[in-house]
C-alpha cells in the first residue's frame, strides 16, 4: 500500500521522471488492508476495497509483476531479481515489503485451521471455516485481533478471544476504557480469556482444541494468530542494507546504506520506531516521493499516532500517551448511562493523550491540538467536553 | 421527629378573606383552597391594597406547607426533645413558673412577645402577666423595631397615636420618607404613593436615607444623610422655619407646649445650614432645597421607620420630626402628619392591648395610680404590675445574670434578630426554663426551649390585626390546625387554668377575647375618667357573627361599624389610589374614610394639659464609636423578597431568587481598603461577633458604611447571624437597640474550594433529601441553603482543598448504589470536579466543586430538576452547566478520523465537488483510512441523482 501511494504521490509530481515497474507478491491489483476487517464483517466486498486495478498501472504506463516475487538485490549491478528469474534494472529503488503476522512457534502453530489475519487470503480462509466451523479463537486481544474476532462473530461463529494482558488493546486504552470495549463485546457474544498464555494448539488433520499453561483448554476449530507483525526484512539484509529491528531509513526514507535505496511503510524503523498503523505511511509516502522526484522539499520527522478500531457500533479513540506518568495532568469524564468515558492527559498545558470511548467526534480536533501542541490552558475548564464547548460555532 | 407528616386533607372552601402576616402595611387577602394549593389574591375591596399584593404576600400560598412545621407539644427529656400530650406539656409549664414565682417572686419570670402575635393573644398574655402574675416582664419584639415611636409618641400626645392615615399619604403635597425603604419593606403603601405621584406629578417626595435605595431611586431629592444624624438634620429644619417665619402660631398657642426650649435647642445645635450640612455631610444646596420644599409645602408628610427607630437617640429622633409639625400645625389635617410605618403585622396591636413591658394596658399607663386601678377593677385581678418590667435587652441580660429564671418566648426569634445575639444564646442556655412557642420545629430559639409549644400558623388562627394606619382587619382561618397546633391564647389561658383563674381567663373564642378587649378600651374613657383616643366602643358586643364578618375598621370606633349601622368617617371617601385605578372605593370600608380629622382634629391632646408638647431633642452621634479596629459602620435591614428570619419566606421558591445569599454590601474604596472582591467571601466582625457573608457592591453604599441583611440565621446559612455582631446599645427611652449603627471590620474569608449542590426535595409534604447534604455542609468551611422549586440549593465553600471528592461524592449525593446512573468530571490537579446523579431518566441531584468562584450559571441546572426527562442535549451539557450551543449540525459522521458528518459533505458536493478526491482536498474526508470512500462515492452520486430528477 504505501509502495503504490509513492508512486501516487511521485506521479503527481514528476509524471515523467521514471520509468516504473512494481512487483506484487499477491496474485492481483492492490487493496486497502485496513479494510479487511470490514469484508470479513461483510460490510464490504473485495471490489469495494480495491485501490489500484491492472487498468490504472496501464493507463499510468506501470509495468505490474504480481504473484512474482523479488529475491535479491544487485546492488553493484542496479537490478533486482524475481523468482521467475526477471530482471529489472533500476536507477532508484524503492523497498516497500510491509510485514507479516507473528506466529507463536507453539507445537501445533502449523495446523490446517490455523491462520493469521493479514491479507485477502486469510480473510477467504476466514469466512469459509466460517461457513463449516463454529468454534473460533483468536490469539492476540490488540486493535486486529478484536476486528478479526468480530468478524468472525459476525460471520455466526461462537468467538473467544485469548489475550496474554490482563486488559485488552492495552497499547490503545488505558484499563476503564478497555473495561468498557469488554463489557460491549461481551454484550455481543464474545469471550474472553485474559492473561492467558497459550501451550499448545492441538488437533490431528486439523485444530481442535488449545491447551493453556495453566492447563486449561478450549475447543477451537479455527485459529487466529493476531499477536503482532515482524517487518519483512530479508531481502534488504541479503542485500546487505542496514538492518535492525527494520530497515533503517533516515528523514528522507532514504536507507543508510544505499542513495539508490528508499523504503517506506511498515518494513522500514524510522528514529527508533516501526510503524504498524496507516497514518504514518501515508505521511512517508509522501515525502519519500518528493525525494525520488528530486524536489526534497519535504522531510520526515516521525508521526504521532491514532488509533480507533474497526468495529461498527462501537466508538474509540486513542492516541498519543494516554496512560501518562507524575508529571501529567488527567481530565476525566465519566457516563456511564451513555457509555460514554473520556480521557485526556495533559502536560505542560499541552495534550499528550486521549482516550474516548462512546463518543469519539472530537477525537481528530485533539488530536490536532496534540499534535499542533496547542496551549489548551484557556480552553481547559470546558475542553473535555467537546468541541462545541470551546468554540460554539464550531459545532 | 416533628416535622414531616401532611396535615388532613382540605376540602374546597369558598374564598376567604384575612390580612397578610407581614409588613405593618396590613393588605387585605382573599385566599382560596384548593385541594392541592392555597391560592392568595389581593383583598379588592381591603381599604389598604384595594386587590394588589407585593411579591412576599403573592407567595403566601407556597408557604403553606407542612414543612418545617412543629406539629406537636414536646418537653427536653435529657437533652432531646420528646412529643408529649398538651395536657402534660401545660401541666409542666404551669407547675415550673408557678414554682419559681413561689421561690424567687413574680419578677423571676418574663414573657418575650411578637408583634405576629394576634391582638387577641397579646391582650390575654398581657393580662395574664401583669394582672395575674403581677410583673411587668412582658416585652415585645416591638421593641426592636418602633418603640421608639411609641415613646416620641407618648412624649408629644401624651398618647402612642399614628396621627396618619395612608390616605393622608396619598394627598400629601410633599412626602418625606425618614430612614425607609418603603418600595422594598412596605411596597404596597409606597405602590399607592407612587400611583398617587402619577396623579399628581406636582406631588414632591424627599427621601433621607444613608443608602441609596429602590425607594431613593424614585425620590426628587435623596438625602444620603450621615448615619445617625437626623436630630441634627430635623433641629435644623425646626430652626429654618423658625427663621422663615414657617410657624402657626395660632395652633402653637392653641394647642401646644414647650416651644421655646425646644426651640432653643435646635437653634444651639443646628442654627445654621452650613454646619448641620457638614455634620449630616450633606451638600449645603441640598439641604436647603430640602428645608425650602418643607417649609413652602403645607400638606407634608413625614413618614419614618426603622432608620428613625432603631438608634440611640430614637426617641429624640422621632421628637425631632414631630417638633417640625407641631411648629407648622401640620397635623390633624388631611396630608399632613408625622408618620410612623411599623415593621410587623400586628405591632400596632399589641400596643394597643399594652403588650410592651411599659404600657399597661388599653392605652393606659403602669405609673398612673387612677389607671392601674381602672384595669385591675376591669380584669379584677389579685394584683397589677406598678412598675415598668424589663425591655427586650435588658429582660435578656437578666435572664444572663440569672435574675430571670423563666421565660415564654411566643412567635419570636430572639437568638437571631437581638442586638449581640450570641450572648442571648449563653443567656437561654443558662436559663432554668425556656417555653417556646412557634409554628416551626426548628428555629435558631427552639434548640435551647424546654418546652416546645406548637402555634397555629397563618391561616390557621383567628383573631385581628392593626396595621400602620390604625386599621383593625380580622386574620382568618382557612385550613384546619397542622398536627396539635393551638391558638396563643388558649395555651396562656390553659396555664392561667392550671393556677386556679378559669373565671378570669374563660376564653372560648378569640371574639370573647376583643369584645372583653374593646370593652377595655371604652372604660373610663372620658374627660372625668382616664380619656385617650384608642376607644373601641363601637366594637363592644359584637358577637360571634359580627365579629367573623367585620370589615376593616380605623380607631377609634365610638360607634358600632357600617354594616351595623352607622359608621364613622366612612362617607366622603376619596378611595385610595390603587383603589381609582383599579375600581370606585368600597363605601362600606371605613378605613377609607379620612379618619385623619378623627385624631387631634379639634387640636385636643391627652396630655394632662391637654396640650401637644414640643421635646427639646439634642442631637447626639451613634453610641458605637469607628476606631482602627471596627472603622466601618454597619447598618442593618431588609431586603425585598425576605420578612424576619425567614422562617416562612424561606420556604417559598420564588422569594428565594431575587437575593439568594447573605451578604454585605460596601463602597469599592472600603472593599479595597479591606482588600476584598465582589462575590468573595467575607468575615464581617464587631466587639460582639462576626458572620461569613458574600462581598457586593451595589454602589449604593457611601464610604465607611456597610449593609447586611437581617434574615439569614443557622437554619439558611453556616454563620450569618448579623445580629450576632449589632451592640447591644440602645435608646434611654424606649430602650430600642440601635440596629443601624455597629462598629465593624470586614476582612476577606479565605478558603480553598467554593461550590455548589442542588437536591431534588423528597415529597412535597416535608422530609426533604436534605439530609443527604449534611455530609456536605458538615463538610463545608461555610454554606448557605436556598429554597428551589422542588429542589434546595446549597451555596458552599471550605478549606480542606484535598482532591477526594470523587470518593466522598457519592455517599454525600447519596448515590450510593453502585448502579447508580452517576456522571463524573474530574480535574484532579486543578482541584476541579463535578458529579450529577440521575434516576429514572430525572436529575436528582448534582454537585459543582472549584476552587474559584467561578462556578457556571445555576439558572440552567435549576430549570432542569422541572423537567421529568432528561433529553441528550441536557445530559450532555449537564457537568458543563450549560446547554450545548445550537452550531451547524454537522450530520452522521462519515469520516471518522476527521470527524466529518453527512451534512457538511453534502454542501461540499453541493459547492462543487465532483470526486471524493476533491472533497478530501476540501474536507479531509477520506484522506487517511479510506473507509469511507465508498460512503464518500454513494453520497456524491445519490445526489448527482436527486439534481438530475429535480432537473
Amino acid at each position: 500500500m504505501s509502495g503504490i501511494r509513492t508512486v501516487e504521490e511521485l506521479l503527481k509530481l514528476e509524471p515523467e521522471a521514471f520509468d516504473i515497474t512494481v512487483f506484487g507478491a499477491e496474485p492481483h491489483g492492490n487493496y486497502n488492508r485496513i479494510l479487511l476487517s470490514p469484508v470479513l464483517a461483510g460490510e464490504k466486498r473485495f471490489e469495494d476495497i480495491v485501490t489500484h486495478d491492472r487498468a490504472w498501472y496501464a493507463r499510468n504506463g506501470i509495468s505490474l509483476h504480481t504473484g512474482d516475487v523479488v529475491t535479491a538485490i544487485d546492488r553493484r549491478r542496479r537490478v533486482v531479481v524475481a523468482a521467475s528469474g526477471l530482471e529489472v534494472p533500476y536507477d532508484r529503488l524503492l523497498i516497500a515489503t510491509g510485514s507479516r503476522p507473528f506466529v507463536i512457534p507453539v507445537p501445533g502453530h502449523t495446523l490446517p485451521g490455523v491462520i493469521a489475519f493479514r491479507d485477502i487470503h486469510d480473510v477467504e480462509s476466514m469466512l469459509t471455516a466460517a461457513r463449516d466451523h463454529r468454534h473460533a479463537v483468536v490469539i492476540g486481544g490488540g486493535l486486529l485481533g478484536l476486528e478479526a474476532a468480530s468478524g468472525l462473530l459476525r460471520q455466526g461463529m461462537n468467538v473467544s478471544v485469548v489475550h496474554v494482558n490482563d486488559s485488552l488493546m492495552e497499547r490503545q486504552l488505558d484499563k476503564p476504557a478497555a473495561k468498557l470495549l469488554k463489557a460491549a463485546l461481551e454484550k455481543r457474544g464474545m469471550r474472553f480469556l485474559l492473561e492467558a498464555n497459550t501451550a499448545e494448539i492441538v488437533g490431528s488433520e486439523r485444530v481442535t482444541s488449545i491447551k493453556f499453561k495453566d492447563g486449561g483448554e478450549i475447543v477451537a476449530d479455527l485459529v487466529v494468530m493476531a499477536v503482532g507483525i515482524r517487518p519483512n526484512i530479508e531481502l534488504a539484509k541479503a542485500a546487505g542494507l542496514h538492518v535492525e529491528r527494520a530497515i533503517v531509513v533516515d528523514d528522507s526514507l532514504q536507507t543508510l546504506s544505499d542513495p539508490r535505496i528508499y523504503a517506506v511503510g511498515e518494513c522500514v524503523q524510522h528514529r527508533k520506531n516501526v510503524y504498524g498503523l496507516v497514518a504514518p505511511l501515508w505521511e512517508q509516502a509522501k515525502v519519500c516521493a518528493a525525494h525520488l522526484a528530486g524536489l526534497g522539499h519535504r522531510r520526515y520527522s516521525g508521526s504521532v499516532t491514532a488509533t480507533r478500531l474497526k468495529v461498527t457500533g462501537i466508538d474509540l479513540y486513542s492516541a498519543g500517551d494516554f496512560i501518562g506518568d507524575k508529571d501529567s495532568e488527567d481530565l476525566v469524564l465519566r457516563d456511564p448511562g451513555r457509555g460514554v468515558y473520556k480521557r485526556l492527559v495533559l502536560k505542560g498545558g499541552c495534550i499528550v493523550g486521549v482516550v474516548l470511548y462512546g463518543e469519539v467526534g472530537d477525537g481528530p480536533w485533539y488530536f490536532e491540538l496534540m499534535q499542533k501542541r496547542v496551549d489548551i490552558s484557556a480552553l481547559r475548564q470546558r475542553l473535555l467536553f467537546g468541541r462545541g464547548y470551546c468554540e460554539p460555532q464550531a459545532a | 421527629m416533628m416535622d414531616g407528616s401532611a396535615p388532613p386533607a382540605v376540602p374546597p372552601t369558598p374564598t376567604v378573606l384575612t390580612t397578610c402576616p407581614y409588613c405593618g402595611t396590613g393588605c387585605g387577602v382573599a385566599v382560596t383552597v384548593k385541594q392541592d394549593k392555597v391560592e392568595v389574591a389581593g383583598d379588592a375591596l381591603h381599604p389598604t391594597n384595594y386587590g394588589r399584593l407585593c411579591v412576599k404576600g403573592a407567595a403566601l400560598g407556597e408557604t403553606m406547607l407542612p414543612k418545617g412545621r412543629l406539629l406537636y407539644p414536646a418537653v427536653r427529656d435529657a437533652g432531646a426533645l420528646k412529643r408529649v400530650s398538651w395536657d402534660s406539656a401545660l401541666d409542666q409549664v404551669a407547675s415550673s413558673f408557678q414554682r419559681i414565682i413561689d421561690e424567687h417572686g413574680p419578677d423571676s419570670v418574663a414573657w418575650y412577645v411578637s408583634g405576629q402575635l394576634l391582638t387577641e393573644d397579646y391582650y390575654v398574655a398581657n393580662k395574664l402577666v401583669k394582672g395575674f402574675v403581677g410583673t411587668a416582664n412582658i416585652d415585645t419584639n416591638s421593641r426592636l423595631c418602633m418603640s421608639s415611636a411609641v415613646a416620641g409618641h407618648k412624649r408629644a400626645f401624651g398618647e402612642d397615636i399614628v396621627p396618619v392615615s395612608y390616605e393622608d399619604f396619598e394627598n400629601a403635597d410633599l412626602v418625606v420618607l425618614v430612614g425607609s425603604n418603603t418600595a422594598w419593606c412596605h411596597p404596597i403603601l409606597f405602590q399607592r404613593l407612587v400611583k398617587a405621584r402619577e396623579k399628581r406629578p406636582e406631588m414632591k417626595l424627599v427621601v433621607i436615607d444613608p443608602r441609596r435605595t429602590a425607594t431613593s431611586e424614585m425620590a426628587d431629592l435623596h438625602l444620603p444623610i450621615r448615619p445617625g444624624t437626623d436630630v441634627w438634620l430635623f433641629n435644623g429644619l425646626m430652626s429654618f422655619l423658625h427663621q422663615h417665619g414657617v410657624v402657626d402660631t395660632a395652633f402653637i398657642d392653641g394647642h401646644t407646649s414647650g416651644l421655646a426650649r425646644a426651640m432653643a435647642i435646635a437653634d444651639n445645635t443646628a442654627g445654621d445650614l452650613r454646619s448641620v450640612a457638614a455634620q449630616c455631610k450633606l451638600q449645603e444646596s441640598v439641604l436647603a432645597e430640602f428645608y425650602r420644599l418643607f417649609a413652602r409645602t403645607a400638606k407634608v408628610v413625614t413618614a419614618f421607620s426603622m432608620g428613625v427607630n432603631q438608634s440611640s437617640s430614637g426617641t429624640d429622633k422621632v421628637n425631632a420630626i414631630i417638633n417640625c409639625h407641631l411648629l407648622t400645625g401640620r397635623i390633624g389635617k388631611p396630608g399632613a402628619g408625622p408618620f410612623s410605618i411599623t415593621g410587623q403585622p400586628n405591632a400596632m396591636g399589641g400596643r394597643e392591648v399594652g403588650g410592651l413591658s411599659n404600657m399597661l394596658a388599653a392605652h393606659l399607663d403602669l405609673d398612673a395610680p387612677a389607671h392601674r386601678e381602672l384595669v385591675q377593677t376591669f380584669w379584677q385581678s389579685p394584683a397589677i404590675a406598678d412598675q415598668p418590667g424589663l425591655k427586650a435587652v435588658d429582660l435578656f441580660d437578666a435572664i444572663d445574670s440569672g435574675q430571670v429564671k423563666a421565660v415564654w418566648i411566643m412567635a419570636t426569634n430572639p437568638v437571631v434578630s437581638l442586638p449581640d445575639a450570641d450572648k442571648v444564646k449563653r443567656a437561654l442556655a443558662k436559663c432554668e426554663l425556656v417555653v417556646v412557642s412557634d409554628v416551626m420545629a426548628n428555629t435558631d430559639t427552639s434548640a435551647y426551649a424546654h418546652v416546645l409549644l406548637p402555634a397555629q400558623g397563618w391561616g390557621e388562627k383567628d383573631g385581628t390585626v392593626t396595621n400602620s394606619e390604625r386599621c383593625i382587619s380580622r386574620q382568618r382561618a382557612f385550613v384546619p390546625a397542622a398536627g396539635e397546633a393551638r391558638p396563643d391564647w388558649w395555651a396562656l389561658s390553659e396555664v392561667a387554668r392550671r393556677w386556679g383563674l378559669a373565671a378570669q381567663f374563660p376564653y372560648q373564642s378569640a371574639h370573647e377575647i376583643f369584645d372583653e378587649h374593646a370593652r377595655l378600651t371604652a372604660a373610663g374613657n372620658d374627660d372625668e375618667g382616664s380619656p385617650r383616643y384608642l376607644n373601641l366602643g363601637g366594637l363592644v358586643g359584637l358577637g360571634k357573627a359580627a365579629y367573623d364578618k367585620l370589615e376593616p375598621v380605623r380607631w377609634p370606633v365610638l360607634l358600632p361599624p357600617p354594616h351595623a349601622g352607622g359608621g364613622w368617617g366612612g362617607g366622603g371617601s376619596t378611595g385610595g389610589a390603587l383603589a381609582e385605578e383599579k375600581m370606585p372605593p368600597p363605601q362600606s370600608s371605613p378605613a377609607s374614610g379620612e379618619g385623619s380629622l378623627m385624631v387631634f382634629a379639634d387640636g385636643r391632646y391627652y396630655t394632662p394639659d391637654r396640650r401637644a408638647r414640643f421635646v427639646p431633642t439634642t442631637p447626639q452621634m451613634p453610641g458605637g464609636r469607628l476606631d482602627d479596629d471596627y472603622p466601618l459602620a454597619l447598618n442593618t435591614g431588609r431586603v425585598r423578597d425576605h420578612w424576619h428570619t425567614m422562617t416562612r419566606t424561606g420556604l417559598a421558591p420564588r422569594l428565594a431568587t431575587h437575593v439568594s445569599e447573605p451578604f454585605v454590601d460596601l463602597h469599592p474604596q472600603d472593599a479595597l481598603l479591606c482588600s476584598v472582591r465582589e462575590h468573595d467571601l467575607a468575615r464581617v466582625s464587631s466587639a460582639h461577633g462576626s458572620c461569613v457573608v458574600r462581598v457586593r457592591m451595589s454602589g449604593e453604599m457611601p464610604r465607611k458604611s456597610v449593609f447586611v441583611p437581617i434574615h439569614w440565621n443557622a437554619q439558611f446559612a453556616s454563620d450569618a447571624r448579623v445580629g450576632a455582631l449589632v451592640n447591644p446599645l440602645v435608646d434611654p427611652v424606649s430602650g430600642e437597640p440601635e440596629f443601624k449603627h455597629t462598629p465593624v471590620s470586614v476582612e476577606p474569608f479565605m478558603v480553598a474550594w467554593h461550590g455548589f449542590a442542588l437536591s431534588r426535595d423528597g415529597d412535597p409534604n416535608g422530609t426533604s433529601r436534605d439530609g443527604d447534604l449534611k455530609s456536605l455542609t458538615a463538610d463545608a468551611a461555610w454554606w448557605t441553603k436556598i429554597t428551589g422549586d422542588g429542589y434546595t440549593r446549597h451555596e458552599l465553600a471550605g478549606r480542606r482543598s484535598d482532591a477526594t471528592w470523587a470518593s466522598r461524592a457519592r455517599t454525600m449525593l447519596g448515590a450510593t448504589d453502585p448502579e447508580a446512573d452517576w456522571l463524573e468530571y474530574e480535574d484532579s490537579t486543578a482541584n476541579i470536579y463535578r458529579a450529577a446523579l440521575i434516576v429514572g431518566g430525572r436529575i436528582e441531584a448534582c454537585l459543582f466543586i472549584s476552587p474559584r468562584p467561578d462556578l457556571p450559571s445555576r439558572a440552567w441546572l435549576s430549570s432542569l430538576f422541572a423537567k421529568d426527562q432528561l433529553e441528550v442535549a441536557d445530559r450532555i451539557g449537564l457537568l458543563v452547566g450549560e446547554p450545548l450551543a445550537r452550531g451547524d449540525d454537522a450530520g452522521a459522521t462519515v469520516c471518522s478520523c476527521y470527524g466529518v458528518g453527512r451534512k457538511t459533505i453534502e454542501a461540499a458536493v453541493r459547492g462543487g465537488c465532483a470526486t471524493p478526491a476533491e472533497l478530501g482536498a476540501k474536507l479531509k474526508c477520506g484522506t487517511n483510512c479510506g473507509s469511507c470512500v465508498p460512503e464518500l462515492k454513494g453520497i456524491i452520486s445519490e445526489m448527482r441523482a436527486q439534481a438530475m430528477a429535480k432537473a
